[in-house]
């Protein structure tokens, strides 16, 4: 295959699904009304941490319209608890967790009972008349505590540590003592969350005569919700049926089980009535998966011509109470060894990464799992260094870029990049801007009095994993994903994937991929994802992966019918196959491009006239495909992000001037939707670095309940993303050779902004090692309060 | 215990349709839409004012249906994306948004149109930053905006054009 994809595969055509979204046609979990639907609201636990003493539900069970109320015991007569381990992993202590608390709770948010109503406002009304006895117990809100010891959360475990993670490769010590710079900082993260504008909800629905279960969920998972389900409930797991509809973002949020999501089917169960939940917003900050809350010890070591010698770094990571299920909470800290130092050439690296327990909201996978931190810490350290050293950053960043001659490049983390495209990433930027007239001009604002700071941020995204994070320790989260292409009578394609959609425009790729594959028209492939009972059992949307594993096999499933729909009008034709082809959507003589056949001939002789074709195979029509990436346990996109920022040094505030960001990630599909994806990840990034934090007090009390607490950035807070593809060439070794782009933007725009902010200060000799760069913290770093 | 709420009748217009029911004293407009009439477009992303996928028009300029209740829209004139779908009198924002990729996953989407219609009403031609200031009110979190503001110029751009030729 050339450097391009066949068309329409490669051209940016508008994600299909959004039109009828423009119209109001969207249908999403909170707009689905079944017959007979009941409505469900939560008790959450109003401590950080407390046992439940008594429950007594009489009052809100009276109140006219309630159906049931339920308490942890109650679900956990039908549902079982989980642990979230990893066989990798053998040492994390994973607790015990139950879909509602049954004796303690252990963050403020936690589920402690359902009432189930006719009506939302009523079941909301008679949560209010739950009363609950608990006996408060200490809270357990700083990290570093938890470390030390602290209250235990879980006194069975005899320890706050969830999981203790190290890494050692190369004579750490040596280099460190032989460098001529050593720069060591502590870098404190927020907590943040994704806050998909479409808040996490389900529409469960138990049929007792048939012990079936149909759950409509905004999930981005929905295959892996099905087993789960199916597992904890006790059902057969044919006899689950899990349909994602229109999901309203996701971003990793919508990934794991939730206790409040598997006590609304087992409301369900209990009643043999379909049952509704939306949560409300003070909910999603409370009960959503909140991430990225570390506090990273990091040190580099530098020789005086600017070469990177070694790393290390102390990550310490607050999770919630428990380790999140399915997926455990191993990946974050993990995600943090393999990618510290990931886009240069160094050799030593002592990484050590500390999960720990905390009476706050579940922690787990927000886009980008990990890479941010390690990325932002690397590019900081980076940045600190080679100014200390007295080099311009950006020079250093040149001299110790992984280069095309070190591939296949193997990593002090222990990964090997067979392909790596960050020195062609910083080759294109040279040509797209002047950055040494950008540090001119950040000089002469600087020499004007104002301050004005450039960041930049090399970063490498780990996309498209196989099985051997999750299948391999025992995790039922599937690494593949699969595809049927079949040829509808009229000569249309209908297309079942089990890609998932939460507006990334996969659905719209998948159907390129089919159109080029097969050679018909685009908007004859019709897409039909999101739903368990049609579509093979794949992974979903995590780890940016939709594209470039569903891709490959819609790919697949789409030669298979192509050759097969070949064989049938050679054997109508009497001519050979070879020397036919299809070609937008007719049946040509591949020598002249006469057309012999339309698809719809061939569609309507398979499906009502079988009897004309000559002897031969029966003819299908249809070709499945399944795809996993087995050659390799991840594929790596690269970038670099450049942020140019400016302070306002009366009010704190930071204002983006100039945002680019070059990438690089193979053979590229849809470069609309691409370009868009990345963008998207960049706010993400850049909220994250400015604005976003999920606040508690020392009681545990969660402060940001609301949008108007925690900040998400708006129009105006931004400015234009500059975007440079980079076209390397593309990984050979399977089929389309795509790379994952999903959490590109997000996982360089943090450390590129935390650069700029500080490059701004260093104009005052002030600096700072913390994000959000909230306008207080930036006064504070100047002294002025 | 919470008391049995008393309805009050109202009579409305709703995308150019007259519509009587009555409401509970506590029913949002929001609520009256989406699970009364069916309207869902109108989406509920905060419940509380800050994130604008309720947007609605009221008696001509844009509001947040969250934030009114059922029964302040007795007498009112009220459109929905649904109705301003239907007329047509957003076909060229909808147009645009759709092949600048201006959305992803669509939620905030219905709020968003409506809002720039009005940002095109008053200001035909408005500068980028304009654009962003005038939608600051409104949350996306798929997008990061860009697109939006491109779409939103576009749809200016076109209008102003054709208007020139003329
Ligand atoms: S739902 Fe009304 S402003 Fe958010
Ligand atoms: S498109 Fe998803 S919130 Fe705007």
């Amino acid at each position: 295959m050339s450097t391009d994809l066949p068309a329409p595969a490669g051209e940016p055509v508008p994600h299909r699904r959004t039109w009828r979204l423009l119209h109001g046609r969207g249908r999403y979990v909170g707009d689905i009304r079944l017959p007979g639907l009941l409505h469900a609201a939560v008790l959450r636990a109003p401590h950080a941490h407390a046992s439940i003493d008594a429950i007594d539900t009489a009052a809100a069970a009276a109140v006219p319209g309630v159906m049931a109320v339920f308490t942890g015991a109650d679900i956990a007569t039908v549902c079982a608890p989980w642990r979230g381990t990893h066989g990798l992993y053998p040492r994390l202590a994973a607790p015990l967790q139950h879909a509602v608390a049954i004796d303690t709770v252990r963050w403020c948010g936690e589920p402690v009972a359902l009432v189930v109503a006719a009506s939302r406002a009523v079941a909301e009304d008679a949560t209010a008349l739950i009363a609950v006895d608990y006996t408060p117990r200490p809270a357990l809100a700083d990290p570093e505590a938890a470390r030390g010891g602290g209250p235990l959360l879980h006194p069975d475990l005899g320890t706050n540590v969830c999981l203790t993670a190290a890494h050692e490769a190369g004579d750490v010590d040596a280099a460190f003592a032989a460098a001529a710079v050593v720069v060591e900082e502590t870098f404190r993260f927020g907590r943040h969350t994704g806050v998909p504008l479409e808040p996490r909800g389900l529409v469960a629905d138990f049929d007792p005569s048939e012990r079936r279960l149909t759950v409509h969920h905004s999930h981005q998972c929905p295959h892996q919700m099905q087993h789960e389900f199916a597992r904890l409930l006790g059902l057969a797991e044919q006899r689950v049926r899990v349909i994602a509809p229109d999901v309203g973002g996701a971003f990793g949020i919508k990934q794991q089980l939730y206790g409040d999501e598997i006590a609304v089917c087992a409301a369900s169960l209990l009643l043999g009535r379909p049952v509704a939940w939306i949560a409300d917003r003070l909910e999603s900050f409370s009960a959503d998966i909140h991430a990225r809350e570390h506090v990273v010890r990091g040190r580099i070591a530098l020789s005086a011509d600017g070469d990177i010698l070694a790393f290390a770094v102390d990550d310490l990571h607050a999770i919630g109470p428990y380790s999140q299920y399915p997926r455990s909470s191993a990946g974050e800290g993990r995600a943090v060894l393999a990618q510290t130092g990931a886009p240069y050439r160094y050799r030593a690296l002592r990484a050590r990464s500390t999960a720990v327990f905390q009476t706050k909201g579940m922690a787990g996978h927000y886009r980008g799992v990990g890479q941010p931190i390690a990325c932002a810490v690397t590019e900081a350290l980076v940045d600190r260094a080679a100014r200390k050293v007295g080099l311009d950053p950006v020079a250093v960043r040149r001299r110790n870029l992984v280069r095309a001659a070190d591939l296949p490049w193997r990593a002090p983390t222990g990964l090997v990049y067979p392909r790596l495209a960050v020195a062609d990433c910083m080759a294109a930027l040279d040509a797209h801007v002047d950055l040494a007239a950008l540090r001119r001009d950040c000089d002469d604002a600087r020499r004007a009095g104002r301050m004005r700071g450039l960041g930049l941020a090399t970063f490498v995204e780990l996309t498209s994993r196989g099985p051997g994070f999750y299948g391999a320790g025992g995790v039922p989260v599937s690494s593949r994903d699969g595809c049927t292409v079949r040829l509808e009578p009229g000569g249309g394609v209908r297309a079942l994937a089990s890609v998932t959609e939460q507006g990334q425009g996969t659905e719209t790729g998948i159907a390129q991929v089919i159109a080029a594959a097969l050679g018909v028209p685009l908007d004859t492939v019709e897409v039909i994802t999101g739903d368990t009972a049609t579509t093979f059992h794949g992974g979903g949307t995590w780890g940016s992966r939709s594209m470039a594993i569903g891709g490959e096999a819609a790919w697949r499933a789409g030669r298979a019918l192509r050759a097969e729909i070949l064989d049938v009008a050679a054997r109508l034709l009497q001519a050979d196959a070879a020397a036919l082809d299809l070609r937008d959507g007719v049946i040509v003589e591949a020598a002249t491009s006469a057309a012999r056949l339309t698809l719809a001939e061939i569609a309507a002789v398979g499906h009502f006239r079988p009897h004309e074709l000559p002897a031969g195979p029966q003819p299908q029509l249809v070709a499945s495909a399944s795809f996993g990436p087995l050659d390799g346990p991840f594929r790596a996109g690269s970038g670099i992000q450049l942020a140019v920022v400016e302070i306002d040094p009366d009010s704190g505030a930071v204002r983006l001037d100039r945002f680019v960001v070059v990438h690089e990630c193979g053979r590229v599909v849809n470069p609309l939707l691409v370009d868009e994806q990345i963008r998207g990840g960049v706010a993400q990034g850049i909220g994250a670095t400015l604005f976003e934090e999920l606040i508690y007090d020392t009681d545990g009390q969660l402060l940001t309940g609301s949008l108007a607490d925690y900040l998400l950035p708006t129009a105006a807070d931004l400015c234009d993303i500059e975007l440079v593809h980079v076209h390397a060439a593309p990984p050979e070794s399977d089929g389309l050779g795509l790379i994952g782009v999903g959490e590109a933007g997000t996982v360089g725009a943090a450390a590129a902004v935390l650069n700029a902010v500080d490059d701004a200060l260093a104009a005052r000799g002030a600096s700072i090692g913390q994000i959000p760069c909230t306008p207080e913290r930036i006064l504070t770093a100047l002294g002025a309060i | 215990m919470p008391m049995i709420p008393n309805l009050i009748p109202i009579t409305c217009t709703i995308n150019g349709e007259t519509v009587s029911l009555s409401v509970s004293p506590r029913e949002t407009l929001a609520d009256m839409l989406r699970d009364r009439l069916g309207l869902t477009a109108t989406h509920l992303g905060c419940e509380h004012g800050a994130c604008g996928a309720c947007t609605i028009v009221y008696d001509g300029r844009t509001a947040r249906a969250c934030l009114l209740l059922a029964a302040q829209a007795d007498g009112a004139v009220i459109e929905t994306l649904e109705g301003a779908s239907a007329s047509g009198r957003i076909a060229a924002l909808q147009r645009a948004f759709h092949e600048r990729g201006a959305l992803q996953c669509g939620f905030c989407t219905p709020g968003l149109l409506l809002a720039a219609a009005e940002v095109l009403a008053e200001h035909p031609a408005p500068s980028r930053d304009a654009i962003r200031a005038a939608l600051s009110g409104h949350l996306c979190r798929c997008t990061g905006y860009q697109a939006i503001v491109d779409a939103i110029e576009a749809t200016a751009a076109a209008a102003t054009g054709a208007g020139s030729r003329r």
